[in-house]
């Protein structure tokens, strides 16, 4: 517990944007002791109504709560994120493994397939796969951002394959005879712990940035309630220029917060990892 | 050198390969084809007319999609490779590709002109936050650029918009231009045309300064930690001298082959700053594209941001070797 607090002392940066993500995530969770879930259902309430003592945020033009519907939206949109997050760490980080591991073909293969997919924008292929679908679910939604999030865990993770598969222990590992499944994970995927934290943040943060920009173009869930599609159907309806702030702030707001805590976290763990980073900033 | 240049070559011609192979295919893997969408949305609007299978038919035969799939995939990079992207169904019969190419030029010089003073800025701004010399201020407005660079360009861009174009309405919100407004080559024009780009390229910079700044502050204090910057100190080279031509110079290096890899994401971020301002360029047409179910528009705006982006890294990359000449040597 103390060696907790001393850490977070010399490094506040990933608990502050862990704790801040925690924060919203509770509050999301606890909405139905705020509000009434059922307020962000369309027509709950009466509609385009500021804020008052009754909805703490006012009301959309569809007559949804904008409180009930900005709690209901958060966990979705980090759900979201956090999927294709692990689904694009874990299948970055197995090829960044057998890249790095094996080198050679299987290096100059995946490495090739990185470069080629990190330079077509992945907006493009979204926006295709968007067009192409009958209906979009939030599962779906993660599947797809997934599919595009894997890149930069894989090369991360094959540059620190490359150096540390030539340390001496892992020389000695490979002397006593073990398969070099045993070395990957025994005596490899210990020490990447730092790098792949850091990657999954990254994941994270790149699959939601594409989710909220495939919401932004109209290509989200329809029939269910995200930050990005909250944001969407401000827009849509002009709530800016009809002067409807409690309406588009709030998601906003909450959007940038948890994106402003992903980069807390990954600038600090970047810190960790990256010892010479650790001046004053 | 020719080596390098025809890796890169190669490169380049990768990506277009695979990127017009991914705009084939994925949407021929889902259910459903595009003449049934169209004539979906066709009946939908009242248009139905006639035998629906027959007109299905005729249409799938005009639009080739009754041919073998090896077929229609050879005639589809043929009919690529000639700027043919076929004909917008919303817009009939207006050519995809005169669509697309009316808004190249306003995302080129929007994106552009954001891009290198944002890049500009953000490398400067990064260097002297690992500068131990530099004033204190530059510390203190590091976070808020920093912060800022977390954000979504177009949500930056929706706060930008109701702040100065709403609550204290000095910016227009919308548009390229003046609404009504015939474009002529003066500078009333221009000035037209650069007011209107103001706020999104506003949004472009300040969401992406940050991102350079971290990048190049990181690089920096790797570099000043490098024995040659302490062979200057010990030869009694000006502090300025230092830092411009030994820090700078060497840090600035994998910073541009940043911004060849954050090309994608910059176009990605961009086309959401011009949906947000209906700015007329390719983002905007794409949403609206997206909005008429006009799958044609879609898939030719979508092939063209590859191509764009696949050509602006190839220059990038021919231009590398003259900044870094160990990349052409091959030991870099």
């Amino acid at each position: 517990m103390k060696a907790l607090w001393q850490f977070s002392r010399r490094e506040p940066l990933v608990p502050l944007g862990l704790l801040l993500l925690l924060v919203l995530a509770t509050l999301s969770l606890a909405a139905p002791l705020i509000v009434d879930p059922a307020l962000a259902g369309i027509g709950a309430t009466a509609a385009r109504r500021p804020p008052s003592a009754a909805h703490w945020l006012g009301s959309d033009t569809q007559g949804r709560d904008v409180l009930a519907s900005l709690l209901a939206a958060t966990p979705q949109t980090l759900e979201i994120g956090l999927l294709a997050g692990l689904i694009g760490l874990a299948a970055g980080g197995v090829l960044g493994l057998l890249a790095g591991w094996f080198r050679g073909v299987v290096d100059a293969i995946i490495r090739t397939a990185c470069d080629v997919f990190m330079t077509i924008p992945a907006i493009a292929v979204l926006v295709l796969v968007g067009t192409s679908v009958r209906s979009m679910t939030v599962g779906l939604m993660a599947i797809v951002v997934a599919g595009l999030s894997w890149m930069v865990p894989a090369r991360s993770i094959r540059a620190q394959v490359l150096s540390l598969r030539e340390r001496p222990w892992i020389d000695v590992a490979r002397l006593n005879g073990q398969s070099s499944l045993a070395i990957i994970f025994a005596d490899l995927l210990p020490n990447l712990a730092p790098f792949l934290a850091a990657s999954f943040v990254i994941s994270v943060s790149t699959a939601m940035l594409a989710t909220v920009g495939l919401e932004a173009l109209g290509l989200g869930p329809q029939n269910e309630l995200t930050l990005g599609m909250m944001i969407y159907w401000a827009q849509y309806s002009g709530a800016i220029l009809r002067g409807m702030w409690w309406w588009w702030v709030p998601p906003v707001v909450a959007l940038a917060l948890i994106f402003m805590a992903l980069l807390a976290i990954s600038l600090g763990l970047d810190r960790i990892v990256n010892a010479r980073l650790r001046s004053d900033l | 050198m020719l080596a390098y240049i025809l890796r890169r070559i190669g490169m380049a011609a990768l990506v277009m390969f695979v990127a017009l192979s991914v705009n084939f295919s994925i949407p021929r893997l889902m259910p459903g084809d595009p003449v049934e969408q169209v004539l979906a949305a066709a009946s939908a609007a009242g248009g139905q007319s006639g035998n629906m299978a027959d007109t299905a038919r005729v249409m799938r035969a005009r639009l080739g999609l009754d041919q073998p799939m090896w077929r229609q995939y050879l005639s589809y990079l043929g009919n690529s490779a000639r700027l043919d992207l076929g004909v917008s169904v919303a817009s009939y019969p207006q050519p995809v590709s005169e669509i697309v190419l009316a808004g190249l030029p306003w995302t080129v010089g929007l994106l552009g002109t954001a891009t290198l003073i944002s890049f500009v800025l953000g490398t400067v701004l990064g260097a002297l936050m690992a500068w131990p010399k530099a004033p204190r201020v530059l510390k203190v407005l590091a976070v808020p650029v920093v912060v800022l660079s977390a954000i979504p360009y177009f949500i930056l861009g929706l706060v930008l918009m109701a702040l100065l174009g709403i609550a204290w309405p000095v910016l227009p919100v919308a548009g390229g231009y003046p609404f009504g407004v015939v474009l002529n080559p003066d500078i009333a024009s221009a000035l037209a045309i650069a007011r209107h780009a103001v706020l999104p390229g506003l949004s472009i910079v300040l969401a992406s300064l940050g991102t350079w700044a971290v990048a190049m502050r990181g690089m920096v204090v790797g570099v000043l930690g490098e024995d040659y910057i302490m062979l200057a100190e010990a030869k009694g080279l000006s502090e300025r001298r230092i830092f411009l031509a030994y820090g700078l110079r060497n840090a600035l290096l994998p910073q541009f082959t940043a911004l060849a890899l954050r090309l994608g994401l910059l176009v990605s971020g961009a086309i959401l700053v011009e949906v947000i301002f209906a700015y007329p360029g390719i983002g905007y047409r794409l949403y609206v594209a997206i909005g008429q179910k006009d799958v044609f528009v879609v898939q030719g705006i979508v092939l063209l941001l590859s191509a764009a982006i696949a050509g602006a890294m190839l220059v990038l990359d021919l231009l590398y070797p003259l900044i870094d000449p160990r990349v052409a040597a091959g030991h870099a």
